[in-house]
């Protein structure tokens, strides 16, 4: 990408069209933009506290640890740090709650869904700004993406609660309890909706624990929630790291807990539920296959393949990591993409025409690194189109993706959780099919093709919760999501994710 | 995924120095045009007259003239004088404008009346009905004819340059879209020694709606940069009908700025086929130079 400067505006209205150049480039330069920063700022206090009972208290552990902004490394806040105290008084808080608003008229209780959902669509621009600072990603996403799809888990939700009866026929689906909710980074404010809108419509409680670089949407939401009155108890925040987590998961009163993260504390956590009463859904990692056929839209699949994993710079669980493509076009590919790749713009998360924004945190930074040092060392070519210099401060990975893959490579098999993808070829239908499922995980795949009967034949064939058709990364709150094998199990989502939060 | 990746450049913001800067190459980039029945002198020579100043209020520097006039070919000799000594050209509509269903005959004489009239550059329809009925090497073989009638140097010593109609509205898919504009390209490459700027692909007549929607446009301009990346070649690319808004020639510029690169940003490669859009960008650009909002009463019509 050139830096074109604005003052040379005289010399882009001459009339040079003869001038031709010799030399046929891979990416084309481009004008630069102005920055086009985000103005609104939303103000964050020094410090937080726990939200439990409907109030905001001081940590009894009193501990606290820094968020930081991953995009300037600077201090946004002083996150407290829940222990054993903090979890059982939000348990304890939550099961106090439980009988009323469990007995709460199902109308009553979705009209306090209905109005979480306003209020969120009424503040959705400081949420926004808000979940950019903490976690990195390009206001471009939490504006158009994140925060949209967070109204709108609430309002789907908000419409099942006096419907219940209807998504079980011929059963009397009752709340399961106490639902202990752990949540990523990654997409911090709509995985908190995601956990809390199908529990609180069903009539249960919940003990929420967000990802300790992220907790401060979901701290906001807490603030929201006071706003539309939801009673005490129904929904407490304890923040922490994975020990708090781990507190939450081994306590006695819970009855029920949800997980989404690694595949790594995902094992864990289902050891430490085995043989108790406590009932478990796990939203895990994966590695999942994006599948290009020679016969496919070709520039559409380059869209969908830039959607699947440079979209919220790779932190995606079903980031299409494992592109798969047909031998005869996998060339073609590759020179579309870099083409393509060279027009994404890398840095400051609040510039409104940012695309990739800063990597999470220095450790998920740490993590992508050494993988692109495997891959190297493995002998897979790494490609980085070459932009402009990225900011001194922040954590930063420019998009990428190795060509030269082995399946064998480690780089092939395991989650980066970053922008970094790794292309694969087939021959066949049957070796993409076996290549694809050729995997510990199952969350999610693509497939492109214009020819219907293969698109069907394929994605019957494919081990993953979720198959995208000629189109890649698409969320709905009507829409189940969820894995097989080392994906977790369970959905989320539509009425099939209302399952986890009833007993019939 | 064509019409989300559409309108994710819709969501650029542009501002400051950067509108400033895409305001003015859209300027340079018009072909005011006037295609009606009751068109008058009277009313090309006005039209002439904007192009060649835009605007009479004084901007550093100034505001740039339009690319050209786009007229039917009786008014050809009306705009030539009109435009005489000015860097703005004269573009005509020929080929039996806007259904094509003439003769071939007919329709290679109305390009060489036009030519031979002050035309610089000839706007031509392809015959969809060949196109739908599936008779594309009709459709190559006129393009073929008209491109060389266009090469034929004619009385004064004349050529003019080529724009091709696809009438992206009555080919109604996407998919045929595409193999339209492939199947200009490849014609206008068999003919050979085609020099940058020389060939353009136009959306519509802006007879037939919808006429340019933005991924109508994008199709065509990722067919121009395939064609790019095999020959060599740049061909040019003119969406006309339906972009009155600054907003939505920005937006236009940006995709082609993302989808060709900026080689691509000059009136040598790129049209807006357009009336009205000229006062709404006049509009914007002394709003960025004065702070205030002129009214449409400031401006010329047309």
């Amino acid at each position: 990408m050139t830096h074109d400067h604005h003052d040379d505006t005289a010399a882009s209205l001459q009339y040079d069209a003869s001038a031709v150049s010799a030399t046929m480039r891979t990416a084309p330069a481009l004008i630069d933009y102005s920055p086009a920063p985000e103005t609104a700022r939303t103000p964050v206090s020094e410090s937080c506290g726990l939200f439990i009972n409907g109030t905001f208290v001081a940590p009894r552990s009193r501990r606290r640890f820094e968020t930081i902004n991953p995009a300037t490394e600077e201090r946004l806040s002083l996150i407290a740090d829940g222990g054993a105290a903090d979890v059982d008084a939000a348990v304890s808080a939550a099961r106090a709650a439980l009988r009323r608003w469990s007995r709460t008229r199902p109308e009553e209780r979705a009209k306090y869904l209905f109005r979480l959902a306003r209020r969120i669509q009424e503040r959705a621009r400081e949420l926004a700004v808000l979940e950019t600072m903490d976690g990195g990603k390009p206001i471009r996403e939490s504006r158009d993406v994140d925060i949209p799809l967070v109204a709108q888990h609430f309002f789907h939700h908000a419409g099942w609660c006096d419907k219940l009866r209807y998504a079980f026929a011929g059963a009397d689906p009752r709340p399961v309890g106490v639902c202990g909710q752990i949540i990523p980074w990654n997409f911090p404010l709509l995985m908190a909706a995601w956990k809390l809108a199908p529990a609180l419509a069903c009539g249960n409680t919940c003990v929420l624990k967000p990802a300790e670089t992220t907790s401060l949407t979901a701290l906001r939401l807490a603030e929201i929630l006071q706003e539309i009155e939801l009673p005490p108890g129904v929904v407490n925040i304890v923040t922490g790291a994975g020990e708090t987590g781990r507190m939450l998961v081994e306590h006695p009163d819970v009855d029920k807990i949800a997980f989404t993260g690694s595949t790594e504390v995902g094992k864990r956590i289902a050891a430490a539920c085995a043989g108790t009463r406590k009932r478990l859904t796990l939203e895990l990692g994966g590695k999942s296959a994006n599948i290009i056929f020679e016969d496919a839209a070709i520039d559409q699949a380059i869209e969908g393949i830039v959607q699947g994993i440079w979209f919220n710079q790779g932190h995606v669980c079903c980031a299409g990591s494992r592109l798969l493509v047909q031998e005869s076009i996998a060339d073609d590919v590759a020179v579309r993409l870099r083409h393509r790749l060279a027009s994404l713009r890398v840095g400051d998360p609040l510039d409104k025409n940012t695309d990739v924004g800063a990597i999470n945190s220095a450790a998920q930074l740490a993590t992508i690194r050494r993988y692109l040092e495997i891959g190297r060392a493995e002998g897979a070519r790494l490609e980085e189109i070459p932009g402009p210099p990225l900011p001194e401060r922040g954590y930063w990975c420019r998009p990428c993706f190795f060509t030269d893959v082995d399946p064998s490579h480690t780089i092939a098999r395991e989650e980066i959780f970053g922008p970094v993808l790794t292309i694969l070829t087939f021959r066949t239908p049957s070796e993409a099919v076996e290549r694809a499922n050729n995997t510990p995980y199952g969350l999610a795949a693509g497939v492109w093709s214009d020819k219907g009967a293969r698109i069907f034949d394929v994605a019957r064939k494919l081990e993953a919760g979720v198959v995208w058709c000629n189109t890649y990364n698409q969320f709905d709150a009507a829409s189940p999501f969820g894995g097989y094998k080392e994906s977790g199990f369970g959905r989320e989502g539509g009425m099939a994710g209302l399952r986890a939060y009833v007993t019939l | 995924m064509l019409e989300q990746r559409a309108v994710s450049f819709t969501r650029r913001s542009i501002k400051t120095a950067s509108k400033v800067r895409l305001l003015r190459t859209a300027l340079s980039m018009l072909d005011l045009t006037t295609l009606e029945g009751r068109d008058s002198p009277a009313k090309v020579r006005g039209l002439c007259r904007k192009a060649i100043h835009p605007c009479d209020i004084p901007l550093d520097p100034p505001v740039p003239s339009a690319a050209a006039v786009c007229v039917y070919p009786a008014l050809v000799p009306v705009a030539a004088a009109a435009l005489r000594g000015s860097t703005v050209r004269v573009a005509s509509v020929a080929t039996g404008f806007p259904s094509g269903q003439y003769p071939l005959e007919i329709r290679l004489a109305d390009v060489r009346s036009a030519i031979d009239a002050g035309a610089d550059e000839i706007d031509m329809v392809i015959s969809r009905g060949a196109f739908l009925a599936g008779r594309r090497r009709d459709v190559a073989e006129e393009v073929r004819h008209v491109l060389r009638a266009c090469r034929t140097v004619g009385e004064g010593g004349r050529t003019a340059h080529l724009k091709v109609i696809l009438e992206t509205g009555e080919l109604e898919t996407y998919d045929n879209v595409r193999m339209a504009s492939d199947l200009v390209l490849e014609a206008v490459a068999a003919e050979g020694d085609v020099h940058d700027g020389e060939v353009f692909i136009k959306t519509s007549t802006g007879k037939v709606q919808p006429a340019a929607t933005m991924p109508v446009v994008l199709i065509m301009l990722e067919a121009i940069r395939d064609h790019h990346r095999a020959t060599g070649v740049r061909i040019g690319m003119k969406p006309a009908g339906g972009i009155r808004t600054a907003k939505q020639a920005i937006h236009h510029l940006v995709m082609v700025n993302e989808t060709l690169g900026a080689d691509w940003l000059t009136p040598g490669l790129f049209r807006f086929g357009a009336s009205s859009l000229a006062n709404d960008l006049l509009r914007q650009l002394l709003r960025q130079a004065t702070g205030r909002y002129m009214a449409q009463h400031d401006f010329p019509e047309a």
